[in-house]
């Protein structure tokens, strides 16, 4: 245990980690309540374009996948939330072609740019190989997520309840998509840095899902979410860590497998423990 | 009384994708009346409501609340929208619900407060929803969810409430009993209502007018006034017979049409 915490690669990962992870599970229970985890998986698809042209362009992969998900999100936005959320065929073939490119420019990284590791880190995430200069862009990204969320509290909630009474409050229901995808597109492109762009939305919706199934408030929906979200990471990061050798070879387990088995395994508590809640209140019911 | 109406609409015309959905459409509602707005389905009482709110834009007409036109400044307008799909697992409470109708259109996270608390209180037990204050509004029944929507509604004391089709769905039972709600609220906290329905039986006791829409024109008077077989005949453009029995109102196609009206 003393050696966790000594090293110096896993106090960044827990640092990262943490940040991530209360960020994605805030902005994942507004994206259930909304019901737009696809929209999520779009832009860490999307998100993936930019994380893989990163190498090639000699820019921070962060850099990347935040500027191909927001860029997703304005196209979304333009294109229409609703019609992507209908998956229509348009929107299938958009995806085919993002991950085509993806695929492209990780095949050009190993080539040419002599990144043999882009792949995994891209698709699964690097949260052990995080450049400590990054930090504060996490932290700066993170912050302005926090920020739309708080400030748009109500917005979000009324316009999840219903466009219409939202509109009447003379809320701008087209503004509030807008800064909701801005959030989504942030907190997904963040997970993709830690546990990649194929998991990312593992981190967004089972802390949210799990959490919603537990309680009947908002507020505490979003404080359970962020306890779990960070507390899998934690457990994943440690079990990672603890598991090298577990299996013969110098290997560990990675990272972001043991963080969304985690959260996963977290979801399917929730399950358990909402029909022991539903017997207790029916038995005071009766009494 | 010379009072100015809580809502002029003067000679409002719709047309969607080319098509007229409203033409020519003149009432008013005077402070505390109830007035139901009846037409069949696509009759555009969903399309007259939206216009009423602002969220449908007109090719002709005005709109007015107490003698001046819409803004930002004109205040809120109660609405209970036709559909509002409340997901079962929606962490919202009841209560959650109707505090949104007071302030959901402001910055920030609501800080806890025994006035909104109280204020809360107040509405739910107005529309007789204590009981069901906590519990997750999706989970609720129909009728049930009709008096969050309602409570929702009055919480920013409005004094024109419009409701689209709040009847619709509901067992008989809840429908009389959400009407004698509406027609009490009304009264006690004098807003005026404009309720939309494709059947006017089921206010009749309680209906001061009656705006009735059939493709896409209006005609407004009292009750006995419009729903009459001249009338009627006139807005249909083809013959309407009307037949009371013991209280009730039926509106018919008359017999050199084969094809009914009401569903
Ligand atoms: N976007 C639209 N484009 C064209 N026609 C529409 C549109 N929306 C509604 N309509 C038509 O307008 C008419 C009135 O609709 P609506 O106001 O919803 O009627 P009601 O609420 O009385 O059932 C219907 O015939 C409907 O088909
Ligand atoms: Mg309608």
């Amino acid at each position: 245990m003393s050696v966790f915490f000594a090293s110096g690669l896993v106090q960044l990962a827990l640092l990262v980690g943490t940040l991530v992870a209360a960020v994605a599970a805030l902005v994942g229970v507004f994206t259930v309540l909304r019901r737009q985890s696809f929209a999520g998986h779009a832009l860490a698809d999307l998100g993936a374009v930019g994380g893989s042209a990163a190498f090639l362009l000699g820019i921070p992969q962060l850099v990347g996948f935040v500027g191909a998900g927001i860029l997703a999100a304005g196209v979304m936005e333009v294109v229409g939330i609703k019609r992507v959320q209908g998956r229509d065929v348009a929107t299938g073939i958009v995806f085919g072609l993002g991950l085509g490119l993806t695929a492209l420019f990780l095949y050009l990284d190993t080539q040419h740019a002599g990144t043999s590791n882009a792949a995994i880190s891209v698709l699964f995430g690097s949260l052990f190989a995080i450049d400590a200069g990054v930090v504060p862009l996490v932290a700066a990204l993170s912050v302005v997520v926090c920020l739309i969320v708080v400030v748009f509290y109500r917005w979000f909630l009324l316009e999840s309840l219903s466009q219409d009474l939202a509109a009447v409050r003379h809320i701008p229901v087209r503004l509030t998509g807008i800064l909701f995808l801005v959030a989504l597109a942030l907190a997904v492109e963040l997970s993709a840095l830690t546990i990649g762009a194929v998991l990312s939305t593992a981190l967004l919706i089972a802390p949210a899902a799990a959490a919603l199934r537990l309680t009947r408030r908002v507020g505490f929906a979003i404080l359970i979410a962020i306890g779990i979200g960070v507390g899998s990471t934690w457990l994943g990061i440690l079990i990672s860590f603890e598991s090298y050798g577990w299996l013969g070879g110098a290997h560990s387990w990675p990272v972001s497998f043991c963080i969304v088995i985690v959260a996963f395994a977290a979801y399917l508590l929730s399950g358990i423990a909402v029909p022991v809640r539903a017997r207790r209140s029916r038995v005071a019911h009766v009494l | 009384m010379t009072e100015t109406p809580v809502l002029e609409v003067n000679g409002v015309g719709v047309a969607l994708s080319g098509r007229t959905i409203l033409h020519d459409v003149t009432f008013e509602i005077a402070a505390g009346e109830f007035v139901g707005l009846i037409g069949s389905n696509g009759a555009g009482k969903t399309t007259l409501l939206r216009v009423i709110l602002g969220l449908q834009p007109t090719t002709a007409g005005t709109v007015r609340f107490g003698g001046v036109r819409p803004g930002r400044g004109a205040g809120v307008i109660g609405y209970v929208p036709q559909k509002v799909a409340l997901d079962p697992d929606l962490p919202l409470r009841a209560r959650d619900v109707v505090a949104l109708g007071l302030d959901g259109q402001k910055l920030g996270i609501p800080l806890p407060s025994a006035r909104r608390r109280a204020l809360v209180d107040e509405l739910l037990s107005s529309v007789g929803a204590s009981d069901f204050a906590d519990a997750r509004v999706g989970q609720l029944s129909g009728g049930q969810q009709q008096r969050v929507l309602i409570a929702h509604a009055l919480i920013s004391q409005p004094r024109l409430l419009l409701l689209d089709e709040p009847l619709a769905n509901l067992d008989i039972r809840s429908e009389q009993e959400i009407v004698e709600l509406l027609a009490r609220v009304g009264r006690e906290r004098g807003v005026a209502v404009l309720l939309s329905a494709h059947d006017l039986n089921p206010l009749l006791p309680v209906m001061d007018r009656i705006v009735y829409l059939a493709d896409g024109r209006a005609a407004a008077g009292t009750t006995d006034e419009i729903v009459q077989s001249s009338v009627l005949t006139g807005l249909y453009g083809r013959r309407v017979d009307v037949l009371r029995i013991d209280g009730r109102v039926l509106v018919v196609a008359g017999p050199n049409d084969a094809h009914g009206h009401d569903e």
